[in-house]
């Protein structure tokens, strides 16, 4: 064999091989879209927090730590390098731009968890340079750790501050590894899932579960949902709606209607 | 023509050794962090871009400045730039390469970079970057090399670089347009949202680019056989202060735009930089300092004694090139997190091993700059013919 045949026949073996992954690439998306029968699916999932529920403290954080402990997130302790998924802030860091000296000592004192908020034009999406952050066509914003390069282009794009980043190896700080989902590798960027791996099994998210009723989850693309007849029946807010982002989860005080 | 950086003066050699160790330290830092993780540096969940990132904005305004040469000579004949052009064209080389060093010390997952190819995304303006930027680096590259190897073997360069130095004009805008677009597009970062950016980010490094070519002139001037004219070096000056001016200009009109608006989220972060907020107020000395030092190159290159004296005018330039490094290399990147997105306050601090990676990242520039320039002199030394510019 010759040189510039040995270089045709590497040539053709390389485009070769090149289809044969992008055929097992097509395999493996199809695969991914066969889900289980009791899956619970929706055109735009959703979700609905009623404020006034929590009623103290404790109330929220079984709620964080249910989360944080399901879906391995480090316990770090350093606000420096934390990671966290869902945490609480109080109405002026959470609504900025509602904030009013005359607030209501209720409102005024009021914790609101803060989370992911599952944009409809996640400006995360936008900016991610791999496709590693992408929007599912339920309305999840998901995240592939296989392919988060790090950049942290993400972090400084969401107005949500949603996002964690990985300053280093998370697992030596998680208590218990839970293997029905990933642990995180250092240099990945992270967030709330609205636990998809729990939505295919049928099951509600984990803070929904944990916040008995005070989190609520469904399909905003179906009037009958539950979420949307709570939505129909109270005055309700987002976070920072006049981005455009379009936020999925929505705010209700509670306690008696339009008493925001 | 690479053989030409193999020899050279003990003083060349003491240099290139001292960069390589200066650029082997550094690499030993980033080891550190490539196994720990980016948690050696003094980035946070609210802070999450620092100097490497604040670094490589600056350093796409000083590939992009090469433009400041090669308009004035290229599209208006203007010969006096003739002999410089070349230093500009390698200026970008290095600087591009110092940027590209700096995207890769900041990445999370280094390994895992060419997913940028792999998986190309047209939405992420990072994409754009490492396209243009990329371009850029092979434009500059192969615009100098040939035209260098031409000169060499005393030809003139041929047809097809002249095209290539045509396309590389809009090409240099192009780069720091998109880096501009990097910050100037995201939703929640008020201090960064604003359509003049790009322009922002043109005028400074046309400023601060061109104020470092000069300084380097000077420099090969003193210590080479590379003589560049004064006239050349006057003309660049005024290239700086112009650009300085409007530069300074459009800093004053986000002022304008953020006070006289009065909405708090426009404000927050200028007060944050030039007064502190809630007792934060590590950056204010830094950006005063950014804005006395801009007055004074500016007014400095005003006064025709000063500029025409190489003291005044070295003095001038660094003045210049000092706060657009400020202002640009450190308070608009870090200042974009300041306050956080739920409105929190966290200040950075880079740490020892950050700064250390930074310094090696510039020791290889330097290097790349070096060798760059020694063959640009040793072939100019070698004087088989003079000007390239009959190619033109």
């Amino acid at each position: 064999m010759n040189r510039r045949d040995f270089i045709k026949l590497m040539a053709s073996l390389g485009i070769g091989s090149a289809l044969v992954l992008e055929g097992i690439d097509k395999i493996e998306a199809a695969a991914d879209r066969v889900t289980d029968s009791k899956a619970l699916q929706a055109k735009h999932w959703g979700m609905v927090i009623d404020v006034s529920k929590f009623k103290t403290a404790e109330d929220f954080q079984q709620v964080a730590a249910a989360c944080h402990q399901y879906h391995n997130v480090p316990e770090i302790g350093n606000p420096q390098h934390e990671v966290k998924w869902i945490w609480q802030e109080d109405f002026e860091h959470t609504f900025a731009e509602l904030e009013s000296e005359y607030l209501s000592d209720k409102v005024q004192h009021m914790q609101f968890p803060v989370l992911c908020n599952h944009c409809e034009n996640p400006a995360c999406v936008r900016v991610c340079p791999t496709k590693a952050t992408f929007k599912r066509a339920d309305g999840i914003v998901a995240m592939d750790y296989h392919r988060c390069i790090g950049c942290r282009y993400c972090m400084a794009a969401c107005p949500y501050g949603a996002r964690s980043f990985n300053f280093f190896d998370p697992r030596s700080y998680i208590d218990q590894i839970n293997s029905a989902v990933p642990t995180r590798t250092k240099g990945v960027v992270e967030k709330c899932t609205f636990c998809m791996e729990r939505l295919d099994k049928g099951q509600q998210p984990v803070c929904v579960e944990a916040s008995g009723g005070a989190i609520m989850f469904g399909d905003l693309d179906n009037p009958n949902s539950s979420v949307r007849q709570v939505l129909k029946d109270n005055f309700f807010i987002r976070r920072k709606v006049e981005l455009g982002t379009g936020p999925s989860v929505y705010y209700i005080i509670g306690g008696g209607g339009a008493s925001a | 023509m690479l053989e030409k950086a193999l020899y050279g003066s003990k003083r060349y050699y003491a240099w290139v050794g001292l960069l390589l160790i200066l650029s082997v330290i550094g690499l030993a830092a980033y080891l550190k962090q490539f196994n720990y993780g980016l948690g050696v540096t003094g980035l946070s969940r609210d802070v999450s871009w620092g100097l490497y990132i604040s670094q490589f904005t600056f350093m796409v305004g000083v590939a992009a400045s090469a433009v400041m040469v090669a308009i004035p000579y290229y599209l208006h004949d203007y010969k006096t730039f003739g002999k410089i052009v070349i230093l500009g064209e390698f200026l970008a080389v290095a600087a591009v390469i110092v940027c590209i060093l700096f995207i890769f010390v900041d990445l999370g997952q280094p390994t895992r970079l060419l997913n940028i190819i792999l998986h190309p995304t047209p939405s992420s303006i990072m994409f754009w970057d490492m396209c243009v930027l990329t371009g850029y680096l092979l434009l500059n590259f192969i615009i100098g090399w040939t035209v260098l190897g031409y000169e060499k073997k005393g030809f003139p360069a041929p047809r097809w670089v002249k095209i290539l130095t045509y396309i590389a004009i809009p090409w240099a805008v192009s780069i720091h347009t998109v880096t501009a677009f990097l910050y100037a597009g995201l939703p929640g970062k008020a201090y960064w949202l604003t359509a003049i950016m790009a322009a922002r980010f043109l005028a400074s490094a046309f400023a601060a680019g061109p104020a470092l070519l000069i300084i380097l002139c000077i420099i090969l001037r003193k210590w080479t056989s590379f003589k560049t004219s004064n006239r050349a070096i006057q003309s660049l000056a005024t290239i700086v202060v112009y650009a300085m001016i409007a530069n300074v200009f459009f800093f004053l009109l986000e002022v304008f735009t953020a006070f006289y608006s009065n909405i708090p989220g426009h404000i927050v972060t200028l007060q944050y930089l030039f007064a502190g907020v809630d007792g934060y107020s590590n950056l204010v000395p830094i950006m005063w300092i950014a804005a006395i030092l801009a007055f004074l190159g500016i007014i400095l290159l005003l006064i025709p004694q000063v500029r025409r004296n190489e003291k005044g005018l070295i003095l001038a330039l660094l003045s210049v090139f000092v706060a657009a490094w400020l202002d640009k290399g450190i308070g608009l990147v870090l200042g974009g997190f300041v306050p956080n997105a739920l409105g929190h306050i966290t200040e950075y601090i880079p740490t020892v091993t950050e700064l250390i990676i930074i310094m090696g990242v510039y020791a290889i520039g330097l290097l790349v700059l070096t060798v760059l320039f020694k063959v640009v002199i040793g072939v100019r030394e070698q004087g088989m013919v003079g000007n390239h510019s009959e190619g033109f």
